[in-house]
């Protein structure tokens, strides 16, 4: 197909012309624009990646595994029993109480960092930015390092302190997972917020102090309710983060001795998989998220808030006066229980010979680095595989993503098909990970199609997860070219494959590296999706650090977790040099 | 030999259409403009003469061959054109010379030739010392000469500018007209140049065809286009004028006012209808302080001055005559001085009324 047939799309018009023209075919041939097939390619790929998967999940959760039938049994299973249904309703209380928790953080230090002259800004900076940096499931392992019942730094400081034979802390139930949730989801709380208040002029609040309001009724009356919007669109995705969560709910819950669905979902596919039952399982998972998400960005494209539109009016930080003091201290406070003491407790243990034996010289070693990276066959594989998937995933998703925003916005298609496309790109945002993973399972683990056991499953199921994010970077990008420097190379005589090449490619080269590391970094320590899709060969870091929990070797864990963390970091400091300070906290959610 | 033709073409955008039924034939070498307001079609018809777009009815051909059908169109790559565009699009990832030698690259010339006819063409336009520098570092101007240069150094076979002159200064821009149709005259390359700038249009092309609405008004070189306006639009859009509403009576032609023999007209289609719009340019009205009299070819009559405006190069006057609904606008030297209310005297060369319908 040619473009101008696909957009041209009138049928009138070229009725008309087939009967006026002469030679038909032959110059239908000779005028084809070959580079089309490109095009339909990444359209098929797409359609392989996320439709199939989807159609996948719903056809299997209606089939009898065996005779492939139509039943309901699925549903009649997953459902039937009570502590099924239970640990429906404990996810709910997990979503709700964690993204509660998220808003009691992530709120007021936004609004520190962004409206007042409240000091060590840049310590808070960079503490929320290393929250971002540990995986959540590692701030688990940090948790429980610290509030594990008896043996945990928390519970041994009180028992010390106070003489109880029996610490106060028990990381393993419910508050201590909404705990640890809630601690490395309130960063996206605290991204929606800040860029919101960002966006609020001075002038709002000045109009409000002239008119005889104090500051602080200002800034409830006036500044908050304005930001309110952004507010509520990061609770209801932190909400759904906590309950699309795989990790930290395996890590606590489940020696807590209860189940969220993430973990059930997980418990379906213990040997023999009931990817049928599993499937059922997730459609109320499924359907919430995206319920949620339409919700969510109702609420954040919905009009009237003039003063979000981010222009006029200068930025004045709040003059806190002697409450610039209790305001840090909180700030600091929320950024220990994030961020301090779990770092702390995840290097001593990957650093000591036993870390029960306490922060002391000669309990110092680098042998669980070294034996991680390079003795111990499994998690030297591991780590490689890790770096090749999330870099191979990376690749896939950006090309992709790239072409279908090329396709989108140069209108190689009509508007529908166009927006079709960038629906379906944008579409994995909305799936949880573990769902998507089982629509891989139900998709992939048949011929022809024959995809489990290899690492192709999970590097296609990483890459289709976080293309979303690649698809909004590749759009930006797109988007910033001027079409007029295509035409140009075409109407000199170059294809588009030319004009890609010479001109587009050199010029996006920044902030497609950007976006590479953008991708790159999800990808390595993704655990939902690879729980339930790796197999012994191909194991990667994340999967790893979830299957020796049990084991209770946390010098192994944490050293497996602080290599990762390091990677990110690394990866973070080269986005810095491409694409500014501010390229991860930037809210890009699409 | 033609080698242009566009043939009926039209281009619908679901039910806009933005060009309807374009007929026009450039003979070898000649430049063309498409001028009209924005919005009139020009720029959709160029970059369908492009490739950039296909027609939705209509053909476009060059040397005889069909290259623009709505059923297939030759990809813009293979149509041997060059084009300026309103960004100038020059490629910021690489130097002067690069982007001028793009074209010769894409044609496998050898490395030599491409040297030799970048720095030949370089020196036409006065880059050759800027030959390595990146377009960042350029002005407007520069970077403009260097899109022209671009153009020009693979000797398209048409050359297509889309207001290639609207981003620059008005000094720049004048001067730039007169390079345009210098290096025209220099390669006689048949040329297709947009615009919605008369001046613009007036100074570079052989034809212009004035376009409104997606139609061709009318196609003529730039002095008939201005003397013998063939529609209001072209009267109205290529410079001011005075709409006069004529009624005829007898052997006489009664236009507010003052009135001239039906038989002094000149007239395309032989006899006249009873009423017709006349248009007469504000400068081939002459203000007089006494009654000129009877001259043969002329007509006059006795008027007021209502409001004038002095431009310095010029007086803008309005002028009433007893009869007459509407004030004649008329442009006066700047030593022709007369006072708001003073009684003066038009005089008109009736060869300068245009009848329009």
């Amino acid at each position: 197909m040619n473009e101008e047939t696909l957009t041209a799309g009138a049928p009138q018009g070229a009725r008309v012309a087939r009967s006026a023209g002469g030679p038909g075919f032959g110059r239908w041939w000779r005028h084809l624009d070959k580079s089309a097939w490109v095009w339909l390619l990444a359209i098929l790929v797409l359609v392989f990646l996320v439709v199939n998967p989807l159609v996948r999940l719903l056809i299997v959760s209606f089939q009898q595994p065996d005779s492939g039938a139509f039943t309901l049994a699925n549903y009649a299973a997953a459902y039937s029993r009570s502590r099924y249904v239970e640990a429906l309703g404990k996810s709910l209380v997990l979503g709700i109480s964690a993204a509660s928790l998220c808003l009691l953080f992530g709120v007021p230090l936004a609004w520190a960092l962004s409206r007042t002259d409240m000091p060590g800004k840049g310590l808070v900076w960079v503490a929320i930015l290393g929250t971002f940096v540990i995986p959540a499931y590692l701030g688990a392992v940090g948790w429980i390092l610290l509030a594990g019942p008896n043996a945990g730094w928390l519970n041994r400081l009180v028992m010390a302190l106070t003489g109880m034979d029996k610490g106060p802390f028990n990381i393993y139930s419910m508050s201590g997972l909404v705990l640890v949730v809630a601690c490395y989801s309130f960063p996206y709380v605290f991204v929606f917020t800040k860029s919101a208040l960002d966006l609020v002029s001075s002038e709002m609040e000045d109009a409000a102090n002239i008119l005889g309001s104090g500051n602080l009724r200002t800034t409830l009356s006036i500044t908050l309710p304005l930001v309110l919007p952004a507010i509520l669109a990061a609770f209801i995705l932190v909400f759904l983060e906590a309950i699309a969560l795989f990790g930290s709910p395996a890590l606590l819950a489940l020696p807590g001795r209860f189940h969220v669905v993430t973990t059930q979902l997980w418990q379906f596919f213990e040997f023999p998989p009931k990817v049928g039952v599993a499937a059922a399982y997730a459609m109320p998972l499924l359907c919430i998220t995206v319920f949620l998400f339409w919700l969510q960005r109702r609420i954040t494209h919905r009009k009237g808030y003039v003063s979000l539109t981010g222009k006029g009016g200068e930025r004045r930080p709040i003059p806190l006066g002697r409450w610039k003091w209790p305001l840090l201290g909180y700030c600091l406070a929320v950024c220990t229980l994030s961020f301090f003491m779990p770092m702390v407790v995840i290097c001593q243990a990957a650093l000591a010979k036993a870390w029960g034996r306490g922060f002391r010289l000669d309990n110092l070693t680098l042998d669980n680095l070294y034996f991680t990276l390079f003795e111990n066959n499994l998690t030297r594989n591991a780590t490689i595989n890790t770096f090749v998937y999330a870099g191979s995933a990376a690749f896939i998703a950006i090309t992709l993503a790239l072409c279908i925003a090329y396709v989108v916005n140069r209108e190689l298609v009509g508007k529908r098909v166009a927006n079709i496309l960038s629906f379906l790109t944008m579409a994995p945002f909305v799936i949880p990970g573990i769902v998507l993973a089982i629509g891989f399972y139900a998709a992939y683990t048949h011929p022809p199609l024959l995809l489990y056991g290899t690492a192709w499953i999970l590097i296609l199921a990483f890459a289709t997860r976080f293309l979303p994010i690649a698809y909004a970077n590749s759009n930006a990008a797109i988007r910033s070219i001027n079409p007029e420097l295509e035409d140009a190379v075409r109407i000199l005589g170059g294809t588009r494959f030319t004009a890609i090449r010479r001109v587009v490619a050199p010029l996006l080269k920044r902030s497609l590296a950007g976006a590479f590391i953008l991708v790159f970094i999800p990808a390595t320590r993704e655990l939902s999706a690879a729980i339930f899709l790796y197999s012994i060969n191909t194991q990667v870091l994340s999967v790893l650090l979830f299957d020796k929990s049990d084991e209770g070797n946390f010098e192994m864990l944490a050293s497996i977790g602080l290599i990762l963390v390091v990677i990110t970091v690394i990866l973070i400091l080269i986005g810095f040099r491409l694409m500014g300070r501010d390229f991860m906290l930037r809210r890009t959610a699409a | 030999m033609s080698k242009l033709v566009l043939r009926n073409v039209s281009r619908t955008f679901g039910d806009f259409t933005a060009v309807d039924n374009f007929n026009l034939t450039l003979q070898e070498g000649e430049l063309v403009s498409l001028l009209g307001p924005s919005g009139c079609g020009k720029t959709t018809t160029l970059r369908m003469i492009a490739g950039f777009m296909a027609p939705t009815s209509g053909t476009i051909e060059i040397d005889g061959e069909i290259i623009s059908s709505p059923t297939s169109s030759l990809p813009p790559e293979r149509r041997k054109m060059s084009m300026i565009f309103q960004s100038y699009a020059i490629w910021p990832n690489m130097t002067v010379a690069e982007n001028v030698g793009f074209g010769l690259k894409i044609r496998k010339l050898d490395a030599a030739e491409i040297r030799r006819r970048v720095e030949e063409i370089l020196e036409k336009v006065q880059l050759a010392a800027l030959r390595d520098r990146y377009p960042a570092e350029l002005s407007g101007g520069q970077q403009q000469r260097v899109a022209l240069a671009r153009a020009i150094v693979v000797k398209p076979a048409v050359l297509l500018l889309d207001e290639p002159l609207s981003n620059l200064d008005a000094n720049l821009r004048e001067e730039m007209r007169f390079e345009i149709r210098r290096l025209h005259d220099e390669f006689k390359i048949t040329t297709v140049y947009v615009t919605h700038d008369q001046a613009e249009a007036m100074v570079t092309s052989d034809r212009i065809a004035v376009m409104n609405k997606g139609r061709v008004e009318q196609v003529d070189a730039p002095y008939a286009l201005y003397g013998r306006p063939k529609t209001q639009f072209v009267a109205g859009f290529i410079g001011r004028t005075n709409f006069l509403e004529g009624k005829a009576n007898g052997e006489t032609l009664h236009l507010g006012g003052f009135s001239v023999p039906l038989n002094a007209l000149q007239t395309e289609g032989g006899s006249l209808p009873g009423d017709v719009l006349v248009s007469i340019r504000p400068q081939s009205i002459h203000l007089l302080k006494h009654d000129p009299g009877n001259v043969a070819g002329r007509c006059s009559a006795q008027g007021q001055v209502q409001r004038r405006a002095y431009l310095g190069e010029y007086w803008d006057y309005y002028v009433s005559l007893p009869g007459a609904a509407q004030t004649l606008r008329v442009t006066a030297r700047a030593q022709d001085v007369f006072e708001v209310n003073e009684a003066v005297w038009i005089e008109i060369d009736i060869a300068q009324l245009t009848v329009i319908r």
